[in-house]
């Protein structure tokens, strides 16, 4: 696999995945780099606008999102991880190659031009196109029956104007299952997670978190694997619940099944600690363990 | 009887705004007219309950022509955009869209806004992207904080977020900050915000 030619992505990571998420962006790059896909960063990004700047002022947000157009090259797809930014990204392209005149205006606004025919995919769209197969033959480190609830948050449910783009619901239980995790049924996949009133209204906030937790400890899962950066770190912030059970990103449990050397750092980010549940699932080794095997030749041999 | 005399809950249709509707149709690109209060909207809606008005029923106020009632309902804040209304709503309508719209207009008209603490969250996000192009959730956390007076609100939240390093102390700024500070500025700003 290493001596085929690695497919090229444009790759756009946005605020969340640049700080608050840096794990799942760290995991990102590694699980790319072991499907055979290479990333490139979208050369001076800017942050797409988000909600706020929809919610002012509509014109700054379709610039905001066009200049982030007209910094991609034409030659490769721009891979998007943030559903909120990949809205965004997909509602100005969309405006733009319908209408040349708007896109004309933006490329003398920027001075570069916009491709009509960029590819703008979702990291799920890439997923869903590589063939089981390949995922199997990457898998380093099987799940071993954890027991996980997807959370999809708001990611699936589009305005009507986007309506027709294929849906991804199901991916994550798809992949993970196949890579041995257990996935179980539960009500609040498709939540909305609270976005930013996390921070402008937390009291609104909190009871939908503890609804969304309480409802995946009541399902019976070890943890709950999120699609959205942002609504991972709803999840671990506005949680007050005492029995709570950690989230991880699909892109860090891929990455840990695919067995991704960084994950050692990831794993100290979160907030709700998933040490203590990947350990006790044999998924990653205690400290004990490292230093018993770093000394002798085993510690070259993968788990 | 007296126009004085009539309880507040009955509409004197004299005093409606009959170009309002117009004016949210062309602003949001959708047909307020659409929708006859099914109310599954409200149904699926996760924040209902913080909202003063229902969704469908801030349509119903926009179809009225009943400005002032719509521009200062805190349903148009507390609305995130999730769209899980709109892919339920049978009448496809875009029903974020529109919560925009009513957004802009409320702001442009200064009417009285039913939630500040939204609005000035949202405009410290822009102000940050307005200073380095992308946000940088640490400060914009601190100035939001200051600017509501909640001056240790979250406090050892953020102490936590720190120590896991899941707030960076720097922004995060991009090479050429004019392109985008003009958009905030200058001849390409939009409007009044």
């Amino acid at each position: 696999m290493e001596s085929a030619k690695k497919m090229d992505f444009s790759y756009f990571p946005g605020c969340s995945l640049a700080t608050t998420a840096k794990e799942s962006n760290q995991a990102l790059i590694e699980v790319c780099e072991k499907l055979g896909l290479n990333l490139i960063e979208l050369k001076d990004w800017n942050c797409c606008g988000s909600s706020s700047a929809h919610s002012l002022d509509q014109k700054l947000a379709f610039r905001l999102a066009a200049r982030n157009l007209s910094l991609a090259p034409s030659n490769r797809p721009l891979l998007v991880m943030c559903p909120s930014c990949l809205h965004r990204l997909k509602l100005a392209h969309k405006v733009v190659s319908a209408n040349p005149a708007a896109r004309a205006e933006e490329e003398v606004r920027w001075g570069r031009p916009i491709d009509p025919g960029l590819k703008i995919v979702h990291f799920f769209e890439l997923l869903s196109g590589i063939e089981p197969s390949r995922l199997e033959a990457a898998l380093a480190r099987p799940l071993r029956g954890l027991k996980i609830v997807p959370y999809y948050g708001c990611m699936l449910a589009r305005p009507p104007s986007l309506r027709k783009e294929r849906n991804y619901h199901g991916l994550i239980e798809k992949i993970l299952s196949s890579l041995g995790a257990e996935s179980l049924p539960w009500s609040f996949s498709a939540r909305c997670c609270g976005t930013f009133l996390s921070a402008a209204r937390p009291d609104i906030a909190v009871p939908l978190v503890n609804e969304i937790i309480g409802g995946a400890v009541k399902a019976g899962a070890e943890c709950i694997v999120t699609a959205c950066a942002m609504c991972q770190l709803n999840l671990e912030i506005r949680c007050t619940l005492k029995d709570r059970i950690p989230t991880l990103h699909f892109s860090e449990i891929l990455a840990l099944a695919f067995g991704a050397k960084g994950s050692k750092t990831w794993f100290r980010r979160h907030l709700v600690d998933p040490v203590p549940l990947l350990k006790a699932k044999g998924l990653i080794r205690s400290q004990a363990d490292e230093k018993r095997t770093s000394s002798s030749i085993s510690s070259f041999l993968v788990i | 009887m007296e126009k004085n005399a009539l309880p507040s809950t009955l509409i004197d249709l004299k005093s409606c705004d009959r170009s309002f509707h117009e004016e949210v149709n062309e602003r949001s690109g959708e047909n307020v007219g659409l929708c006859w209060h099914c109310r599954t909207c409200a149904g699926g809606c996760p924040y209902v309950k913080a909202m003063d008005y229902h969704p469908h029923a801030v349509f119903r106020l926009v179809q009225l022509g009943l400005r002032k009632e719509a521009l200062e309902s805190s349903t148009i804040w507390i609305c995130v955009s999730c769209n899980t209304c709109s892919i339920q709503c049978p009448a496809a309508i875009d029903i974020p869209a529109i919560m925009d719209a009513l957004r802009h207009m409320a702001v442009q008209e200064g009417v009285k806004i039913a939630q500040p603490e939204i609005v000035k969250f949202h405009e410290e996000v822009l102000g940050s992207i307005e200073r380095y192009g992308r946000t940088h959730k640490l400060e914009i956390m601190m100035r939001y904080k200051v600017r509501m007076r909640q001056w240790f609100k979250d406090m050892d939240l953020g102490l936590k977020m720190l120590s896991r390093r899941k707030l960076d102390l720097k922004p995060s700024k991009i090479d050429r900050p004019e392109e985008v500070s003009r958009l905030f500025t200058g001849s390409d700003k939009d409007g009044k915000r």
